[in-house]
């Protein structure tokens, strides 16, 4: 990365963080219902991979903790904040909400709800790219405890065993809602959970985004070489509760404070300022910026957009005039 | 009897089954540290440990076949799956293991096991945490299917089907865990057959079961105060097997009836209960039975769409207004 490109990372990187602490703000307000997963700590996971990644090229499915993943594709945020917002401009025209943000123009392929869902789905969109010679890869971020259902293990094997250029990228925060890994999980470092399927898979510290670079761009090169899956694991911690319906009290407070002095934007922003890159007086400057561009226009987008016409609700339940419904095409 | 609210009655139900009965146990996602994500099994963890109060890994198919494979053999486990939405994933385990052992096995073996799950549209939790699954549940031969309405109903139902020879799925309501009401003191067991009156009328049955009766019991106030139409409210607190003759003796009175339910009507608990009505008691009919139901879409996140989709008391308030020519 060249220092242009981390000065651009570390915007980046705060933008997702006011984002969503506006995203939090606004289900305080009521302006977004359901269940809403917010990404604080993980920054450096979502960016460095993409660093490493071609957004909007690749391929990209997620949980439902998706937002960031679907900003760092390209999706619009004003349409992310919209579709939080349920409005009819929103990135799912407010049908899916937080869970389900899509942006298939952008290769972002969605948010699903079920723990453990997109791990196969991954794999089939590999096995279509592969089918159709394409160069892009197929990227799939879930957390640690979705590595408990058994579609992980059946990706993973059908991804060796049929060569698919897929890259499973773990965020390990340690928990799965108020479970704790080591409660669920018999083998805490999920790298080694993979070796029983003869695929590459590395642990990396996900708080710093160079590093979460690095990683991602051998695994990125070994996908996009023809050489199969890969997973990549990232160890990082999410500051707020699982859900906004999460009290977060299972964890224990002094293991709360030692991630916090691991922040991937301040760590990065440090490592600027002391480079003499950039100064604590551009940092706040672009803080600044964040924030009016979040208010006046991301919020503002939202705010007045339409919400779908209740007219429409059986709209996009089955295809529109689908000529083989009929018998063919006429 | 003391008011209680509906997650504090099946947490009573579960603790005085565990104190019981040292093979009861508790297993699911978020189950003992936490105590639930609705609380139904707050405090247990702390009282009976971690052997019997078992925080899962999230694996419903696994987690489901290794409490099937424990009542095999005396365990009785209570599975709570956190949202029937993920229940679709322990899918096989139920259908084709707890189902079918009794009958595969020649009566050899059975699974007592009791699977507790919510249903249902809450706030704007989207299209994969919106779903209703009772009538898939319905469908299986060898699962019993309950869903209680009320506190009690949740409480006398959990403890008798913990202590039940077979399986039994209980279909709960994301909505309804803070619902309070009378629970008897003692020892109570619901039963887990049957229908209940829950509120007498002459003119037209209304249909519904766990949040739904709520709905009918709203309407039909509404409509005997407005419109001088005197609805019975049948509570189908058992969906499998459904009370033929609870749905015949109220049909038989008022010859007509409405079904209510939150779920879409294809393949539902509305068209057994006029399948049922049609092979027992056709001729007692005064009018075409009505279904109120959702609209058979995915649920959307919008709240106004997501309005739309479900049903409500208006919409059965209207169906039974249409029924009489209003
Ligand atoms: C099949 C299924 N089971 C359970 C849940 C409820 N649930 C939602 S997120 C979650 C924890 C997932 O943890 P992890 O995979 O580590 O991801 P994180 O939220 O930590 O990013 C659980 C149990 C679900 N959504 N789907
Ligand atoms: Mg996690």
């Amino acid at each position: 990365m060249t220092p242009a490109d981390k000065k651009r990372v570390l915007r980046e990187m705060l933008f997702a963080r006011r984002f969503e602490e506006r995203c939090y703000e606004a289900y305080v307000e009521r302006k977004i219902g359901g269940f809403l997963h917010l990404y604080p700590g993980q920054e450096a996971c979502a960016q460095g991979v993409m660093e490493a990644a071609r957004p909007g090229h690749d391929y990209v499915i997620t949980g439902y903790r998706d937002h960031i993943h679907a900003i760092k594709c390209g999706a619009d945020p004003k349409a992310v904040m919209a579709e939080l917002y349920g409005k009819e401009t929103g990135s799912s025209k407010g049908r899916g909400g937080s869970m389900h943000i899509f942006d298939v123009e952008h290769h972002f392929m969605g948010g699903y709800a079920l723990v453990g869902g997109p791990f196969p789905l991954a794999a089939g969109i590999a096995k279509a790219l592969k089918m159709k010679g394409s160069d892009a890869i197929s990227i799939c971020f879930l957390g640690d405890a979705a590595n408990n259902q058994g579609t992980f293990h059946e990706s993973l094997n059908m991804a060796k065993v049929w060569n698919l250029p897929v890259l499973y990228v773990c965020e390990n925060n340690l928990y799965g809602i108020g479970t704790r890994i080591d409660r669920s999980t018999a083998v805490v470092d999920q790298y080694k959970r993979v070796s029983g399927y003869d695929i590459p898979a590395v642990q990396v510290d996900g708080q710093d985004v160079e590093v979460v670079y690095q990683a991602a761009k051998i695994a990125v090169d070994h996908v996009r070489s023809g050489k199969g899956p890969y997973f990549l694991e990232l160890m990082t911690y999410r500051y707020r509760g699982h859900s906004m319906s999460d009290s977060n009290a299972y964890r224990a407070k002094d293991e709360e404070r030692m991630w916090s002095k691991r922040d991937p934007i301040i760590m990065l922003r440090d490592r600027l300022v002391e480079a003499g890159e950039i100064s604590l007086d551009d940092y706040k400057a672009m803080d600044a910026g964040i924030l009016h561009q979040i208010e006046g226009e991301i919020i503002k987008f939202a705010e007045e957009s339409p919400e779908p016409s209740v007219n429409e609700l059986e709209k996009y339940v089955l295809a529109d005039n689908d000529p083989y419904v009929r018998g063919g095409a006429r | 009897m003391a008011a209680i609210m509906y997650w504090e009655a099946l947490q009573r139900a579960q603790d005085e089954e565990m104190a019981r009965d040292p093979l009861v146990i508790v297993m699911g996602e978020d189950v003992g540290v936490a105590g639930g994500t609705y609380k139904a099994t707050k405090g247990l963890y702390d009282k009976y440990g971690a052997e019997r109060v078992i925080d899962t890994p999230i694996s419903e198919n696994g987690f489901t076949g290794l409490a099937i494979g424990a009542s095999f053999i005396g365990v009785r486990p209570v599975i709570e799956i956190m949202s029937v939405n993920f229940a679709w994933l322990a899918m096989d385990q139920i259908f084709n293991s707890a189902a079918k052992v009794r009958y595969m096995s020649g009566g050899q073996l059975t699974a007592p096991v009791v699977i507790r799950s919510p249903g249902g549209t809450a706030h704007q939790l989207g299209a994969q945490h919106s779903a209703r699954m009772e009538k898939v549940f319905m469908g299986i031969a060898g699962l019993r299917v309950v869903t209680p309405s009320t506190p009690k109903q949740a409480y006398g139902m959990l403890k008798a089907a913990i202590r039940c020879n077979d399986p039994v799925f209980i279909n709960e309501h994301e909505l309804m865990y803070n619902m309070k009401g009378e629970v008897p003191d003692g020892d109570y067991f619901h039963p887990l057959e049957g229908s209940e009156v829950a509120r007498p009328g002459r003119d037209v049955t209304l249909f519904g079961y766990n949040i739904s009766v709520h709905w009918c019991l709203e309407a039909a106030e509404f409509l005997a105060t407005h419109h001088g139409i005197d609805c019975e409210v049948v509570d189908l607190f058992t969906l499998s097997p459904l009370d033929r003759a609870g749905i015949k003796a109220s049909v038989s009175k008022t010859h007509r009836a409405v079904i209510a339910e939150e779920a879409e009507a294809p393949v539902g608990v509305g068209s057994e209960v006029i399948a049922i009505i049609n092979e027992e008691c056709f001729f007692e009919l005064d009018a075409a039975p009505l279904r109120v139901s959702a609209r058979n879409v995915p649920i959307p996140y919008n709240h106004k769409l997501e309005k739309a989709a479900i049903p409500s008391a208006k919409d059965i308030v209207h169906a039974v207004l249409k029924m009489f020519g209003k």
